[in-house]
């Protein structure tokens, strides 16, 4: 490009306004990069699910049990592979701080059926011997400085009291919707401390053929629909989008944020591309006598605008991209697998480009127009 | 035929509720390898005829033939075209882009043509050798004297070769030395390099240099002197 | 002697558009930020009016929402027995226990979309020792029947909550019989029946909570070492409205966070806008700066002057930030509160304060821009500026 060297000249004229400008698309696509990203990251975790697996929950609601008893029965039905029961402890370490999800599972059907959670096989076979044993992500580690063989005590808010596990195993995640922070430990254990009648939380069924999974689905909730513990049974994937929804109109909020920062940001650049063009019309005249012509003027003007913007988006984008995988964010726990996807940044790129024509064209056309006998008296 | 035809040309402004007529019926030739001064009072149409012959600005009535070619028939985008190829313009005001040095305020013409990188950097060198500034091609314009400024200028307006020079007021912003450098670089491209050369003056130096003058009162030519 | 406002104002005049184009950047990043914090306010608000200071909830001990809680009755017989409850106009001790349980609601325009309702059980005395909640419709549910009065801010957003309609819940159909409203806290966005109703089909003979208006208001620390320190129960006491409050503490925080980093962002880019018009604003005038220093003006007033122009037309954009965001106050929106793990309505609460820190900052914004421009202008050298 023979005219990248003019436009940069005219760029560096006044440098500072150029850095300025340039940070602040950078800013706002930082900004832009990372709601969009919220919005990405919840639809992700809300696509998880094997295809395979299917939840069982308290059809009154889920934070009603159901009986352990219906483990046997789901187990015996055609095309079951395996079932697998979880209960939501919710303990709280230390102050509490940092919230994280702790559950108590069936721990050989349960890491049967999830080959997303990879545990290094010694430590699995610590964890699925020691009854007081307990499981936890990679990013516990480093959270609260924990290591294995350690001793942990989470206080009871549902099930009252101290609760204390030896740290067995760390389980690396293949899928970012797991989440790295989770601690699990042994139902068993669970069910000896709270000495009532085996209650599950919800239950994990594995099948066959996930084709049949609607079939099986509803018969599982056939079987139990006129017990005192109804349940509403649906593929994983439902279960993980039905959080999703609880966030509420957050790609609404979200995306009105974006647009007014981009706007603003807009408003900004079109700025600093009007004040270099108004103070530079007799340049224009003379490089229009020299034979330059309007088109390509229009061009260069253009061109500038996209240097500029572009400049600001790999700034903005890339910074995002980089920072939020350096600092590995995800949102204290609330947003795993945070990370800005490729999609995102073909879309901020494009806004950069909407940027470059929309901040651009007033100049452009100005100068594509100038009448150059009159622009040139005004420069004599 | 003449290089430059000018053929019974009338040009009129508007002026906010004024009309001014600049030129009535000028006719007049240039031929090619001349220098010749315009010269005449303030509003004479000097600078207009100037740009006429730029195609600049296009004549109310009348033609304007530069070459061969009729450029007051052309339109806004061939006579972009036809201007790099055709024509070097001095301004008064030397009017070099500050944020370029010499050497890049030089090759602007050449960006205009096919010309390789390799061979747009030979015309430039060729031009700063000529105008006697080659050890000042990284210099921006802020670094150098008026008539270094000047000269500048002058390259910038040979470099592509054109058909003819056109200078509006050369010397006007220059002291009297650097004024004699810029008039003897531009007797030299005339007798030398066969340049043909208009410049619009006020200073009789410069008339003195040039080998006709012709003098404009009111739009009308009033005198063609040659010089010899 | 001060530079006269009307030089900054004719001068602000000519360049209309670039002033303009300010002026708006610092406009929307001020909207931004009311906008977010009303979002805030709002939801903190909800929660903050949803409990009085002159009662106390009772959870057991440990529980951190009334979710995680279950009370015996015998644990509600021995708090209406105790001396720091006060007693109502007919003579009862204002106690009220109450079940509370989360029920999937299909959300009225996509019945797909669930959202986690609080479906709480109450007695009579729920009406008196909750002093805000009224009905605003129907009537109170009879006893014995399965009726439920419905929160104001269900009755738009999920269907079949209109009085006489069904809604169905824990397997079986529910009769509408009242609305109610609750000064807009979050009790608004729950279903309330008979606790011996709700009983039976979901936890059985157990309360998640026990609430009680206190004789003593200011007697709050004595009634709570009176209840953590009988040894007949393992409860807590919390005041109620800190409790509320506390539950607003992880989402609140969130979204204020949020409302800063995103504004502050923003605001770094409007003020480098800012920046920019001054300096070129500055640049363009250096002729006018130098006639006014040899006039005999100080460069303090220089630097006055243009901080001031620069504040004012950062002003000018504050104000309409303020009206452009004013419209959302009052807008309806909700969220699950990951504390409680409840859906819970709120509006957006914008208030006059709110918008005094929005004018504010757009002034700061406009100051902070324009100090290095205005500092340039004050220690222009005249000659050179002349020439």
């Amino acid at each position: 490009m023979k005219y990248l060297p003019l436009v940069l000249a005219n760029l560096g004229r006044h440098k500072r306004r150029t850095i300025l400008t340039i940070l602040s698309v950078a800013l706002a696509l930082f900004l832009f990069a990372s709601l969009r990203t919220v919005v990405t990251t919840i639809n992700a975790s809300s696509r998880f699910g094997g295809a395979r697996r299917l939840v069982a929950l308290n059809a009154t609601g889920l934070v009603f049990p159901l009986p352990l008893s219906y483990a046997n029965r789901i187990k015996a039905m055609p095309g079951v592979h395996n079932v697998s029961w979880a209960n939501w402890f919710g303990g709280r370490y230390g102050d509490g701080k940092r919230f994280f999800a702790n559950f108590a599972v069936d721990p050989e059907s349960y890491l049967a059926m999830y080959p997303e959670i990879v545990i290094p096989p010694d430590q699995r076979q610590a964890f699925l011997q020691d009854r007081t044993g307990a499981l936890i992500g990679k990013r516990l580690l480093s959270e609260f400085g924990w290591k294995l063989g350690q001793n942990v005590t989470l206080q009871g808010t549902i099930f009252p009291g101290d609760w204390t596990f030896t740290v067995r195993a760390v389980y690396t995640p293949t899928d970012p919707a797991i989440g790295d922070d989770v601690l699990i430990f042994h139902h068993e254990y669970f069910d000896e401390r709270i000495g009532r009648a085996g209650i599950a939380g919800w239950y994990i069924v594995e099948i066959n053929d996930a084709s049949q999974a609607p079939t099986i689905a509803k018969q599982i909730d056939d079987a139990f629909r006129n017990s005192s513990s109804p349940t509403k049974t649906g593929t994983e994937r439902e279960f993980q989008a039905s959080f999703a929804t609880m966030w509420g109109n957050v790609s609404l909020l979200m995306g009105t944020i974006g647009l007014a920062v981009v706007f603003a940001i807009l408003l900004v650049t079109a700025n600093a591309m009007m004040m270099s063009a108004r103070e530079r019309t007799g340049e224009v005249a003379v490089l229009k006598t020299i034979g330059f012509s309007d088109r390509l003027l229009f061009g260069l003007v253009m061109l500038e605008a996209g240097v500029l913007a572009l400049t600001g988006a790999f700034l903005g984008l890339g910074g995002a991209k980089l920072l939020y995988k350096a600092t590995n964010f995800n949102a204290a726990g609330f947003l795993p697998g945070f990370n800005v996807t490729t999609a995102t940044l073909i879309l901020g790129a494009a806004v950069a480009v909407g940027l470059m024509l929309a901040s651009g064209l007033v100049p452009a056309l100005r100068a594509a127009r100038l009448p150059i006998v009159q622009a040139l008296r005004h420069v004599e | 035929m003449a290089l430059v035809e000018i053929r019974d040309v009338y040009k009129s402004f508007q002026r906010d509720t004024q009309k001014i007529d600049v030129f009535t019926d000028l006719s007049l030739d240039i031929e090619a390898g001349s220098f010749t001064a315009l010269m005449g009072p303030s509003g004479s149409g000097k600078s207009t005829l100037l740009n006429l012959i730029a195609g600049l600005d296009k004549p109310t009535r009348g033609t304007v033939r530069v070459g061969g070619a009729e450029v007051s028939a052309m339109s806004a985008g061939q006579l972009a075209t036809w201007r790099a190829r055709n024509i070097g313009f001095v301004f008064q005001s030397f009017n070099l882009l500050p944020v370029l040095t010499a050497y890049q305020n030089i090759e602007l013409p050449l960006l205009l043509t096919n010309l390789s990188g390799k061979d747009r950097a030979e015309r430039v060198r060729i031009a700063l050798d000529v105008v006697g500034l080659s050890d000042r091609a990284d210099h921006y314009p802020r670094q150098l004297s008026g008539g270094q400024e000047q000269r500048t200028a002058i390259a910038r307006a040979i470099v592509a070769d054109p058909t003819v020079m056109l200078l509006d007021e050369p010397t006007g912003q220059l002291d009297a030395k650097s004024s004699q450098e810029v008039l003897t670089l531009l007797q030299r491209l005339n007798n030398e390099f066969n340049k043909t050369i208009v410049i619009v003056t006020h200073d009789a130096h410069a008339a003195d240099r040039a080998k006709s003058v012709l003098h404009l009162e009111k739009g009308d030519l009033i005198e063609k002197v040659a010089v010899a | 002697m001060r530079i006269p406002f009307i030089y900054n104002v004719r001068s602000v005049m000519q360049r209309p558009y670039s002033t303009a184009l300010t002026a708006l950047g610092i406009a929307l990043v001020v909207a931004v930020f009311i906008g977010m914090l009303a979002l805030a306010n709002g939801f903190a608000a909800a929660l903050a009016k949803t409990g009085s200071s002159a009662n106390v909830i009772v959870l057991r001990r440990g529980a951190d929402s009334e979710l995680s809680s279950g009370l015996g009755r015998d644990v509600a017989s021995m708090i209406a027995a105790s001396p720091h409850v006060a007693t109502g106009t007919d003579g009862r001790p204002l106690v009220s226990p109450e079940v509370y349980v989360l029920i999937p609601l299909g959300k009225s325009f996509d019945t797909t979309q669930l959202a986690n309702v609080v479906v709480r059980g109450v007695s009579d005395q729920a009406w008196m020792v909750r002093s805000n909640v009224k009905m605003t419709a129907g009537q109170r549910p009879t006893s014995g029947r399965p009726e439920v009065c419905v929160g104001q801010r269900l009755v738009a957003r999920f269907p079949h909550t209109g009085i006489g309609q069904s809604l169905h819940f824990a397997g079986r159909d529910w009769t509408v019989a009242c609305h109610f409203s609750a000064a807009g806290s979050a009790f608004e966005s729950e279903i309330w029946g008979e606790n011996e109703q709700f009983m039976p089909v979901f936890r059985g003979e157990v309360f998640q909570s026990i609430t009680f208006r206190l004789k003593n208001p200011a007697a709050f620390d004595d009634a709570r070492r009176a209840l953590q320190d009988d040894k007949r129960m393992t409860v807590d006491a919390h005041r109620e409205s800190d409790f509320y409050s506390q539950q607003s503490q992880l989402l609140g925080r969130i979204l204020a966070i949020l409302a800063w980093a995103i504004t502050s962002i923003m605001a770094v880019g409007a003020v480098f806008g800012a920046v920019n018009t001054m300096y070129a604003a500055i640049a363009a005038r250096s002729p006018e700066i130098a006639v006014l220093m040899t006039l005999g003006f100080k460069p303090s007033s220089v630097l006055t002057s243009f901080l001031f122009e620069s504040a004012v037309i950062a002003a000018v954009g504050g104000l309409i930030g303020c009206l452009l965001a004013l419209p959302i106050n009052g807008l309806v929106t909700s969220t699950t509160n990951w504390a409680s793990f409840s859906e819970i309505a709120f509006s957006f609460r914008v208030t006059p304060l709110l918008l005094l820190n929005g004018f504010l900052f757009a002034v700061v914004m406009g100051l902070i821009g324009g100090f290095f421009p205005a500092w340039r202008a004050a220690r222009l050298r005249v000659v050179q500026a002349l020439r």
